[in-house]
């Protein structure tokens, strides 16, 4: 008898599950005019998760969209993706072509915001933000540049008093997209380090010590007098610590700041060709007001793995993003896509599901 | 015994049951075994012995060599074993042989709470306590104040995370484990060994130094292993305070790394299949490791345990 009641639930729930999945595949409309509940689930990178976390809530406050995300990594959200686990997913490194060539269909790399890197230190007699350039940078990290009161330092900084001691270097110990971001700008500026530890979110880093997460990085450098590291703009900003102003491409020191960093992306994203499929570094831009270590963070989708009628739901939540998702990302301190940027993601996103209705 | 009439179907099921939950341990430790050995063996084939020799770790440029992470393993574990063997030898002593009642379960339950803390809080307090009080205090007075800074092993700058900020956490952390062992070890230890030395005329210390501890030697030995089976293993307290630098480290100051911490800090970002199975490969080398400590110590500890329960 219960058997039999078990049997009769399990092909009663798997009925209804059907014909729910009829309805939402008869798409034509905006998710607002369903009126079933549509749940999607994505997986990726940590550095977007507290913006995704606030657009998918406010998303689904005003369709009935629920969107679900695991921020467990970049690496995993590739790895969900190229499995079909997930509907979507996100990171901060572009898939290689080596990732790309395992999937079985395209897999679309869109924006969704900006990315940077700043570099912190704990030097107490220091009032006014450091200079620093990108060669002198990799020599830091090559461990080329040992002190803090070396010529380099001391010819982009000539009013600092610089004390002669140790600079001791901080990097990520777990990889991370942020360490991708930073060893891509040093491979860009420093032959040395491109031939030696490349890019890659997880580098042989010659010297220095590692911290878990942020927080380990920003920790172990507030400990230390004479700490030097890398750690995500936002919590950079959030934390009130020092950052360091980089001499960009066209000769002119950019601070980690909204605009400066929208200005890299800008400058890019104008030289790209129509057919780019945004898989593209934002590092050295050469902008006016470009900062060096900039990136976008993408959100991956496979339309052919996970179907139109899901495609056209992501496609409509992005476009919200864009439109109406902005205040969010400023409140957050997240630096949305520029205008440019906006307009040629719009033309893919028309490309993958069709014009948006009117 | 009885005449062997078939038993009740009900018996018979009931036993097969049983059998079958209890086979359920052993068969996940081959199947996990197994998830590791196939996942690895790719890593296994391309790089082979450069896997636990190799010390050069470089993801990007597809190298990985895990000797600095498994150096790093062994002489943060040695050092922790060192630290707190002698207090958990004096923890068990003092239980056993010396203490009035009263104070033997206050002592016990006291360390026996020490193991109830989870791994984070001390890798937490070791970072805010242990590791600031190491580079402010204690690393400058031995290089500065002793003058000891020209030895290898007190040499280099004192970042405060080192292989010594591991040791000392992880001696914390496994000193309730041996002396818990090594507490049922000594009281293992018939009453015949002890009055024999007593009526020939041996003081307190004598007893205990002649009679009690070679008697359970092994056990105290077992007890020892099994500490150092959790020292091989523990993560997260260790990758807070052992600075995560992927190099073989040549002095108690150095920053250094876990093969715990490298897995824990590379596998959720890992994407390329090579960094994958690599990461497996060090992970069963860590498997083997722990699991024949561990079946050691037990060996050792069993012995002693049954042994005694002869006389």
């Amino acid at each position: 008898m219960r058997a039999v009641m078990a049997a009769g639930v399990l092909v009663n729930s798997a009925s209804c599950r059907a014909s729910e999945a009829a309805r939402t595949d008869s798409v034509g409309r905006t998710a607002a005019s369903r009126a079933a509940q549509v749940d999607l689930t994505g997986a990726g990178a940590t550095f977007p998760y507290p913006l995704y976390s606030r657009w998918f809530n406010d998303y689904a406050q005003r369709t009935n969209v629920r969107i679900n995300y695991q921020s467990i990594g970049s690496g995993g959200g590739i790895r969900q993706v190229l499995a079909h686990t997930v509907d979507f997913g996100a990171t901060d490194v572009p898939m290689t072509d080596a990732e790309l060539a395992e999937a079985t269909g395209t897999i679309e790399h869109l924006p969704t915001a900006l990315g940077a890197v700043a570099l912190t230190y704990n030097l107490p007699g220091i009032s006014r933000p450091l200079h620093m350039s990108g060669p002198v940078i990799a020599d830091i990290f090559l461990g080329r540049i040992t002190r803090w009161n070396d010529p380099a330092l001391k010819a982009l900084n000539p009013d600092a008093q610089l004390p002669s001691a140790d600079i001791l270097l901080v990097h990520r110990a777990d990889g991370s997209g942020t360490s991708y971001i930073l060893s891509d700008y040093l491979s860009s500026v420093s032959d040395a380090w491109a031939k030696g530890p490349g890019r890659g979110k997880d580098v042989r880093w010659p010297i220095g010590i590692g911290g878990r997460g942020n927080e380990g990085v920003a920790g172990q450098i507030k400990a230390m007098v004479g700490a030097f590291g890398y750690i995500e703009v936002v919590y950079a900003r959030q934390n009130y610590l020092p950052v360091v102003h980089i001499l960009n491409r066209a000769g002119n020191f950019a601070a980690p700041q909204a605009h400066e960093i929208a200005a890299a992306a800008a400058s890019v994203t104008d030289s790209l060709s129509p057919s780019s499929d945004f898989r593209v570094s934002l590092v050295n831009a050469s902008g006016a007001d470009a900062y060096p270590i900039t990136s976008f963070t993408w959100m991956l989708l496979d339309p052919d793995g996970i179907g139109r009628a899901k495609t056209r739901q992501l496609v409509d939540f992005l476009r919200w993003a864009y439109k109406d998702g902005e205040a969010a990302a400023a409140d957050l301190g997240y630096v949305p896509l520029p205008a440019a940027a906006v307009a040629r993601v719009s033309a893919r996103l028309d490309a993958l599901a069709g014009p948006p209705p009117p | 015994m009885g005449a062997h009439r078939s038993r009740p179907i009900s018996d018979v099921v009931y036993q097969l049951c049983i059998t079958a939950c209890a086979l359920v341990i052993p068969a996940l430790l081959v199947l996990l075994s197994a998830v590791i050995a196939w996942a690895a063996w790719p890593a296994v084939q391309v790089a082979g012995a450069e896997l636990v020799v190799g010390v050069t770790w470089d993801v990007a440029n597809n190298r990985f060599g895990a000797f600095p992470a498994l150096a790093g393993t062994l002489l943060s574990s040695m050092l922790a074993l060192v630290l707190a063997t002698p207090l958990a030898m004096a923890v068990a002593i003092l239980s056993s042989e010396l203490a009035p009642q009263r104070v033997r379960t206050a002592l016990g339950f006291f360390v026996d709470l020490l193991a109830a803390i989870p791994s984070v809080v001390y890798g937490l307090w070791g970072l805010l306590v242990v590791v600031p009080a190491l580079r402010l205090y204690v690393m400058p007075f031995v290089s500065d104040t002793l003058q000891l800074g020209g030895l290898p092993m007190f040499s280099g700058p004192a970042y405060g995370t080192s292989v010594l900020a591991a040791g000392v956490v992880l001696a914390i952390m496994i000193l309730p484990y041996i002396a818990s062992v090594s507490r049922e070890v000594l009281a293992a230890v018939p009453r015949s060994q002890r009055e024999a030395a007593l009526a020939l005329g041996a003081t307190r210390w004598e007893m205990i130094r002649d009679a009690v501890l070679p008697f359970a030697r092994s056990g105290l030995v077992g007890g020892i292993m099994l500490g150092l089976g959790r020292a091989l293993g523990e993560t997260m307290a260790v990758t807070m305070v052992i600075g995560n630098r992927n190099t073989v480290p040549t002095s108690l100051f150095d920053p250094a790394y876990t093969v715990a911490s490298l897995l824990a800090n590379e596998f959720s970002e890992a994407s390329g299949a090579l960094h994958l199975s690599a990461l497996m490969a060090v992970a069963g080398v860590l498997l083997i490791t722990t699991l024949l400590v561990n079946a050691l110590a037990r060996w050792l500890v069993w012995r002693v345990q049954h042994s005694g329960a002869r006389t």
